[in-house]
């Protein structure tokens, strides 16, 4: 066993910073296509708007069943593929592996959120909607204005333990060689060789802003569960 | 469309015979991983309910740090970190594991103890769900704290959490793509070999595609079966009298810590 040396891991910080920025950055984009999308997925399956309700929940079933890295993979031969044919052109359209990440996490987070959002419509108490209909809001209205809200609160430690998931996953990134937390340490680790200083500070890393995250979204549902008795 | 897959490859086998192994490597792993993050988890999980605060803080810790390091940081851990820290005679020894099973242990030790600790949760969850006067009645009867455990709490417990194990079930399957990482030919690996050999990649990674579904249908039939056979009479699952089907296992929201508290 070579003698540890976490004094490399100081050298290395400001490239392993970047790869860090790269991953919240990630994670930020995929939440927020995500979750408009998830949204947007969810009302399309809850309306059962005909042939869209259908594709979408075919869409969401696929892509829960297969791995994660298998949907890099497919994403990353399709999109460009996809935007040529969007384009007009037919040509495939080489984007570069930063943005097709984007696009990718984007489109698989979409799935999960969705199926989160569906399951807390489904929850709304009846009373909500007859409200609603007593005060002769509209339809975009009641759901703007009344159910989502409550959804969106009463989802949202669900929502967040999704986004810290998500923040894990985005690691995955490293079989498309990019440069996120991870990617960064193992590239240094291949220059300098101290592969178990790098690898265990990425752990400790990803280690401590998972679980502040956790222990935060852990408080919000007690909170929230609390706000529930009162009722 | 996929006549591809039955043509010869430089190695003399056929690309199908490619894609079979990968699913064999990618069955072993996901078979054998799940009982060992059954086993652990069941253990942690019942630790984290016990009035001992050493074993429940320990319990708690494993659940903290399995759960909060992305599976690919923790199969690097296991593959590269841990022959390094360990004395050098052994980790050398663990080095010269020849190939595939040089990468197949790690991942199998990686994929057993992150899943565990998910299933751990789900154990607490359950125990937790029953209600306190099945504890109390045992205590009654002079059932020592053992005994209550092994006849009243956790066969209950386990009765009720089948269909969020589904999940996770599910979950280690899908999880044995990471294992590419370390250099074990799985299923997906396989279909990546296959499209940079014959740049068919649409067949190759539509072959792949179908292969996990077809593994998420039977896990999921089977585990529903399992959970039919051991379901509490009179208890019906959360989300409400139906039977149990492909779809409402999406709608649990599968893969998430805390599926039971969604359902309620």
């Amino acid at each position: 066993m070579n003698s540890l040396d976490f004094s490399i891991v100081v050298q290395a910080w400001p490239y392993l910073w970047l790869g860090l920025v790269f991953s919240l950055a990630l994670t930020a984009a995929a939440f927020l296509i995500g979750m408009i999308l998830g949204t947007l997925f969810a009302l399309v399956q809850h309306f059962e708007v005909p042939v869209a309700g259908r594709l979408v929940r075919a869409y969401i079933a696929l892509i829960r069943s297969i791995p994660l890295i298998l949907v890099l993979f497919w994403f990353f031969f399709l999109v460009p593929i996809v935007l040529g044919h969007l384009s007009g052109t037919g040509r495939p359209v080489p984007i570069g592996a930063n943005w097709t990440a984007f696009i990718t996490f984007g489109l698989f987070e979409a799935a999960y959120y969705s199926e989160i959002i569906r399951v807390g419509l489904r929850a709304v108490n009846r009373g909500q909607f007859e409200a609603c209909q007593a005060l002769a809001l509209s339809t975009f209205h009641t759901y703007r204005c009344v159910i989502l809200p409550q959804v969106l609160r009463v989802a949202s430690p669900i929502i967040l333990s999704q986004t810290i998931i998500l923040f894990q996953d985005t690691s995955l990134v490293y079989v498309l060689s990019l440069t996120d937390l991870l990617g960064a340490a193992s590239k240094l680790a291949q220059l300098n060789g101290r592969l178990v200083e790098m690898y265990v500070v990425v752990a400790l890393v990803y280690l401590g802003i998972s679980s502040a995250a956790s222990q935060w979204v852990a408080s919000l549902r007690k909170r929230y569960a609390m706000a529930g008795t009162r009722r | 469309m996929f006549g591809v897959l039955f043509e010869q490859t430089a190695d003399g086998q056929r690309y199908i015979d490619w894609l079979l192994s990968g699913l064999g490597w990618t069955l072993a792993l996901a078979f054998f991983g799940w009982w060992i993050a059954f086993a652990v988890g069941l253990v942690v999980g019942i630790s984290r309910t016990v009035h001992n605060p050493i074993v429940a803080v320990l319990a708690r810790l494993y659940v903290e740090i399995f759960r909060n390091i992305p599976v690919l940081v923790q199969m690097f851990l296991w593959y590269f970190v841990l022959p390094e820290v360990l004395p050098t005679s052994l980790g050398n020894a663990v080095k010269q594991i020849p190939p595939p099973w040089g990468s197949f242990f790690p991942a199998l030790v990686c994929l057993g103890l992150y899943t565990a600790s998910r299933v751990a949760e789900q154990v607490r969850a359950g125990i937790e769900a029953l209600p306190t006067g099945q504890s109390e009645a045992a205590q009654a009867l002079g059932l020592t704290p053992y005994q209550t455990y092994r006849f009243i709490i956790v066969p209950q417990a386990l009765r009720l959490i089948v269909p969020s194990l589904t999940s996770e079930v599910m979950g280690i399957y899908k999880n044995t793509s990471v294992a590419l990482t370390i250099g074990l030919l799985e299923l997906t690996a396989q279909a990546r070999q296959i499209s940079e050999a014959t740049f068919q990649t649409f067949t190759a990674f539509g072959a792949a595609t179908l292969i996990y579904l077809a593994l998420a249908l039977i896990a999921y039939q089977v585990m529903a079966a399992i959970d039919k056979a051991v379901r509490i009479p009179g208890t019906t699952p959360a989300k409400g009298a139906i039977e149990p089907s492909l779809k409402d296992d999406l709608e649990q929201v599968g893969t998430l810590p805390d599926a039971i508290e969604v359902m309620k």
